[in-house]
């Protein structure tokens, strides 16, 4: 047999466990309670630190606030949640000059769920609930934003208190969808589908989550803190001159930013080094080039985003003027630095979306995925080109007013790579049999919303137009048609598909079928209106609106709260489906022919007995005769050497 | 190609056509007219028309993917029986295909970035700020502005004169002040029709948004920087401006109306409401393009020099001046 | 463990995070005004004109921020100071507002506000006034400024040994500003504020109380 792929040489693993003894930890190891614990003594100990080298400043003494004693508080509780939770064991270790404690075992039973497990099925697992608290969180506050607005002039929450809502929201929200599908699905999937036995960096991907959810407490805490006004986007110097909540924000970024490029690291490196033999790029399935394209995203991107957090922290605690004009900063810095993150960020977030959709079309379409190439080609010029427009979201603000229609070109470029998961979704449906089960429901809502929300991005890309769609409901409409509309209905689309294969439990279609319906038909009924009201003149952020919109506002807002039902009805069918009647999953439930599909459930701990060979791309659906995706008996691992 | 595939793909072709021109058609005559910002001003009525123009285009794409979507979900599904899809590499990938979407989105979007360039040129950046040194100015407005600065700006009803309105944003109210009229400050923005209008956007404090939303007028106000806007005024009507730009508690309240008034009647009241203000004018910094505000609010402050000296040499909006 | 075990063992968790969260944000985030509200539509007959003495104070003096900048305002049933920036008031009825300011001042960011502004018989310890050159004197303390009605009042800055922390006595050096203004025939929640960036210590003095309401503004909740 011939191979046409390099055989990676890191394949051997340490051979499937045979001695049958499970290793539990007791009560005094770590696990979340111990990182708790010793997350609070740290922000204790920083906070009396930062008092102690800074309580005598005079802007502080004059203040009543310590910034410095804030920073430190959650920098010093961050260092202790990683502690307490063992993410420093190895590094300490190693700097000590101890080497020998790198094959400590995972922990196994249950109890692993709340430890440092370098397992990447269960980082996969802990980031869906990780993922779902923090939309859970975020949308809590969505419901009292779409509340306030039911009435433009009775208010039910405070001025301050309303933007603290916003600001909560936006940024609760843009921190949850960067992870919501690389977390959960890209560390738990991307080894099974390309054939690997572990992640790259199996420790890096341990802190990627367990930092992920110090980045959830962290901005969390803006909450005890009077929050911070700034919205998502944390504008300088609005940012420089907020309350002590606005460190929260800046520094949880940071923090949530090291998680994205730790994961994001992990698992480029992953991707390209740690393919089954006779996995080419060719037969790379379209989910993994998505994860390809979004961790190239995050590992260059949020950089810039983590720098710009530090400079806003350091302008805070120790006067320095990055982003304050008249002390030789500036106020564009910051919407520089933040948007040529915020921009890229924004396609971390619809990449994985289009993966999921590519992925699962083919299986109840039963053809072959249709222009796969295309379609991987369009996902790596999204990723370049995403870096060149950043511009347009500031296109008003009065920067070099020439380049303006450069900003213009590109973001109208990136349009035609956005196409070709168009042009790859409509391609596989034609002739196709298609089975309507809820993940394939899921995926075509996607098409349906994203092709609104991709159209009106042409809008607002549109500078003359921009004037008037700018800063308004019409801009806010658009970004969740594409975030919302997209990557969440492809995020459900992908936990219906691959929960059963993640748990061995299947979801009940009955509840399904009503979370979709609710969903699909309640978030176009909130989101629609929302463009009316953006071009009749509503801007965001606003706790009071023009009377003659309280229609419009009320229908959305209504509408809001039946979409908030429909997550309800989502989190009954995991409680129904995992507890009350669990119904046990097939080995194949979809019938994919995807690699993933081919293990046994539930996945054994090294994935696969041996490493399989790949003989051809996974979409040969409607081909009676094709060639089987992989011989699962490939390469014997204790040998190394193909077979 | 199967006598099949040709009847699909015409079928579609014909609903979608007959669907598009319908639409098109009921767009630009029932709801186009009616589509905000309005034409009070030049550059609301061009940007209508700009938004109109790509809701012409992107209408039938729309329901290009709807009528596909709608007839394949309904005539491909696996309810309606029907024969085994057929893979192998003719299903897998169809050059042409391929080749023609890329091509027609690829036209569609550079004729839609062609068309927002030239409409943003020729429309002299179309109501959005331009920064400081604006490169699409209307005729007259670079004198003009220079003149305003010197204190020599005049405008008179029927001369055609550009006339410079400086907006100041602060937490959380805009004023403005008027160069060609001695300078005055008001909480109220009065403009004349038929007349080009650049707006001289700057903040006091943090990043404001002016959104003059009838006159389509969109600029950040940014501290010590001077963001032009130019337009001009139609007939007479009212307007309403919002901050877009979020700037702490009082965002959603920083709003105020204005009006498009005959150039006579405008006029009149900038004479009176200059008179008027003669004793707080006085009181204020020569008009300038940008103010370094006292970065210490009333006494003391984040920054731990007392007093501020400027990195520029625009005027100082409220610091320390000795005392009369 | 079994796995019903193991699975209902992570829901209740769920749950009890989930609880959590709820409770957290629902503490954390206060509906309504902060304070409360000051209603003065109940102590006069209809049609009656209002009063409403209020003070400005350089800091509150107790509360969560003691150091904040703030207004108090006086109960009109009780004659007590209170913490209300919220003050229903009929509508299309008659104002008399007396301000007791006993901060200190400085020269105005925006002269502008220098200037008394849609209200009449502005008086500043008893003189008529409609111009404040806030280049003289203590400068401006802080001013009462209602956009959407057009209303605006310099509330001219005090000197000498000022009263340290509120609520304030006529003891310590004040400026007394009275005057009059007419609540709209419409009913709504109308936004007020100070135009003086008094919040102490945060960029541009606009940052704290300046920044939070029920300290440097608040709502006239007309009703009809």
């Amino acid at each position: 047999m011939t191979i046409s792929a390099e055989r990676p040489t890191d394949v051997v693993a340490t051979p499937p466990s045979t001695s049958g003894a499970v290793r539990r930890g007791g009560w005094f190891s770590q696990h979340l309670g111990t990182a708790l614990i010793a997350a609070i003594l740290g922000y204790l100990f920083g906070h009396w630190l930062g008092n102690h080298i800074a309580g005598n400043y005079t802007p502080v003494v004059n203040s009543g606030v310590n910034d410095l004693a804030n920073f430190f508080g959650l920098l010093f509780g961050v260092v202790g949640w990683l502690l307490g939770i063992g993410a420093l064991n190895y590094p300490l270790a190693k700097i000590a000059g101890r080497s020998g404690t790198e094959k400590t075992p995972d922990v196994e039973g249950f109890s692993k769920y709340f430890r440092y497990s370098t397992d990447h099925k269960t980082v996969g697992l802990q980031y869906v609930i990780g993922v779902c608290l923090f939309l859970f969180t975020g949308g809590l506050l969505a419901m009292a934003i779409r509340t306030e607005l039911l009435n433009p002039t009775t208010h039910i929450f405070a001025p301050s208190t309303y933007i603290e809502i916003v600001s909560e929201h936006g940024t609760i929200m843009m921190m949850m969808a960067t992870s919501i599908v690389v977390g959960p699905l890209g560390n738990y999937l991307i080894p099974l589908m390309i054939g690997s036995r572990r992640m790259a960096f199996p420790r890096i991907e341990a802190f990627s989550f367990w930092i992920f959810t110090a980045g959830y407490m962290v901005i969390f805490s803006a909450l005890p803190y009077g929050g911070f006004p700034t919205g998502w986007t944390g504008y300088a110097p609005l940012q420089n001159q907020a309350g002590p909540g606005m460190i929260s924000y800046l520094f949880g970024f940071a923090v949530i930013g090291l998680g994205m490029m730790a994961a994001g690291f992990n698992i480029a490196v992953t991707i390209i080094n740690y393919r089954a033999p006779g996995m080419t790029w060719g037969r790379v399935p379209i989910f993994v080039w998505s994860i390809l394209a979004t961790a190239a995203l995050l590992t260059l991107a949020t950089p810039v985003l983590f720098s710009a957090g530090l400079f806003g922290i350091l302008d805070r605690v120790d006067q320095t003027a990055f982003y304050v004009a008249e002390h030789g900063g500036s106020s564009y810095l910051w919407e520089n630095l933040f948007w040529f993150f915020g921009h890229p960020e924004v396609y971390i977030m619809a990449l994985p979306a289009f993966g999921i959709v590519a992925e699962i079309l083919p299986v109840f379409c039963r053809k072959p995925l249709f222009a796969q190439k295309v379609g991987a080609a369009g996902m790596i010029g999204v990723a370049l080109l995403s870096f060149f427009v950043w511009q347009h979201h500031i296109f008003q603000s009065g920067i070099n007013p020439d380049m303006r229609p450069l900003f213009m070109l590109t973001t109208e470029l990136i349009s035609i790579p956005t196409g070709f998961i168009f042009l790859v979704g409509m391609g596989t449906l034609y002739k196709a049999k298609i089975r309507y089960e809820l993940p394939m429901l899921f995926s075509l809502a996607l098409f349906f919303n994203f092709l609104i929300g991709g159209l009106t991005g042409v809008f607002l890309s549109d500078v003359p137009v921009n004037v008037t769609v700018h800063g308004g409901f019409f801009v806010l409409s658009h970004f969740h048609y594409t975030i919302m509309g997209g990557l969440l209905f492809a995020f459900m689309a992908g936990l219906y598909y691959w929960l059963p294969k993640m748990t061995g439990l299947m979801l009940n279609k009955k509840i399904g079928l009503w979370q979709f319906w609710l969903m699909f038909v309640f978030f176009n009924l909130t989101f629609f209106p929302m463009f009316i009201i953006g071009l009749l003149g509503q801007p965001r952020r606003v706790y009071t609106y023009a009377k003659n919109l309280q229609g419009l506002n009320d229908f959305s807002s209504i509408s809001a709260f039946i979409l908030g039902i429909s997550f309800l009805i989502f989190a009954w069918n995991l409680a129904y489906s995992w507890f009350i009647k669990p119904e046990k999953a097939p080995a194949n439930p979809w019938d994919s022919l995807g690699l993933e599909w081919q293990t046994a459930t539930p996945v054994p701990v090294h994935n696969f007995d041996r490493i399989p060979v790949i003989m051809t791309d996974p979409y040969h659906y409607g081909e009676p005769g094709a060639t089987a995706l992989a011989d699962l008996s490939g390469v014997s691992s204790s040998t190394g050497n193909p077979a | 190609m199967k006598n099949g595939e040709v009847n699909h793909l015409r079928r579609m072709g014909s609903a979608w056509a007959v669907i598009a021109v319908v639409a098109d058609l009921v767009y630009w005559f029932a709801v186009g007219p009616h589509v905000p910002p309005g034409r009070l001003t030049e550059a609301a009525k061009n940007n209508q028309m700009d938004f109109n123009i790509l809701m012409l285009v992107a209408l039938p794409v729309l329901l290009g993917v709807w009528v596909y979507l709608a007839y394949s979900l309904r005539v491909w599904s696996a309810k309606r029986g029907g024969p085994e899809p057929v893979g192998g590499p003719a299903a897998a990938s169809n050059r042409r295909t391929q080749v023609l979407w890329i091509s027609i989105t690829s036209v569609a979007v550079l004729a839609a970035a062609a068309f927002g360039t030239v409409a943003l040129i020729v429309d002299h950046g179309s109501g959005g700020g331009e920064g400081p040194n604006p490169v699409w100015m209307p005729t007259g407005a670079a004198k003009a502005e220079t003149a305003a600065l010197a204190g020599k700006a005049t405008w008179a009803p029927g001369t055609n004169a550009v006339l410079p309105v400086q907006v100041i944003a602060q937490q959380w109210k805009f004023t403005y002040r008027y160069p060609t009229f001695g300078g005055f400050e008001s909480p109220d923005l009065i403009l004349p029709a038929n007349t080009s209008v650049a707006f001289n956007v700057t903040s006091l404090d943090v990043i404001h948004s002016f959104w003059a939303y009838q006159l389509s007028i969109k600029a950040d106000a940014n501290q010590g920087v001077n963001n032009v806007a130019f337009t001009e005024t139609k007939g007479p009507g009212q307007f309403v401006v919002r901050c877009s730009e979020l700037c702490g508690i009082w965002h959603g309240s920083m709003y105020n109306y204005g009006k498009v008034v005959s150039q006579g009647a405008f006029m009149q009241w900038a004479q009176q409401t200059e008179m008027a203000n003669a004793a707080n004018t006085k009181l204020l910094p020569p008009f300038a393009y940008t103010y370094a505000p006292d970065a210490n609010g009333a006494a003391g402050g984040l920054y731990p020099d007392g007093t501020v000296t400027p990195y520029n040499s625009s005027l100082t909006y409220g610091a320390k001046q000795p005392a009369s | 463990m079994t796995m019903r075990g193991r699975v209902a063992s992570v829901l209740g968790l769920f749950v009890v995070a989930v609880a959590l969260v709820v409770w957290a944000v629902s503490t954390l985030l206060t509906p309504g005004t902060p304070g409360g509200v000051t209603d003065f539509t109940k102590t006069q007959a209809m049609g009656q004109s209002v009063d409403i003495t209020v003070q400005t104070d350089g800091a509150i003096g107790y509360g969560p921020h003691p150091s904040w900048v703030s207004y108090l305002v006086k109960n009109p049933t009780t004659g007590q100071w209170v913490h209300d920036t919220t003050w229903q008031l009929p509508a299309n009825t008659t104002i008399h507002m007396t301000v007791l300011q006993y901060d200190s001042g400085s020269p105005l960011r925006n002269q502008e506000w220098g200037q008394v502004q849609g209200v009449s018989n502005a008086q500043l310890n008893g003189k008529s006034y409609s111009l404040f050159n806030s280049y003289t004197g203590s400068g401006v303390g802080h001013t009462f400024t209602v956009p959407e009605l057009g209303i605006s009042v310099p509330l001219v800055g005090t000197s000498g040994n000022i009263c340290a922390s509120g609520p304030c006595h006529l003891g310590s050096p004040h400026n007394t500003i009275t005057f009059t203004f007419k609540t709209p025939k419409q009913a709504g929640e109308y936004h007020w504020q100070c135009f003086v960036p008094c919040g102490l210590s945060s960029l541009y003095g606009n940052g704290y109380g300046m920044s939070t309401q029920n300290y440097m503004g608040g709502f006239l909740d007309v009703v009809a």
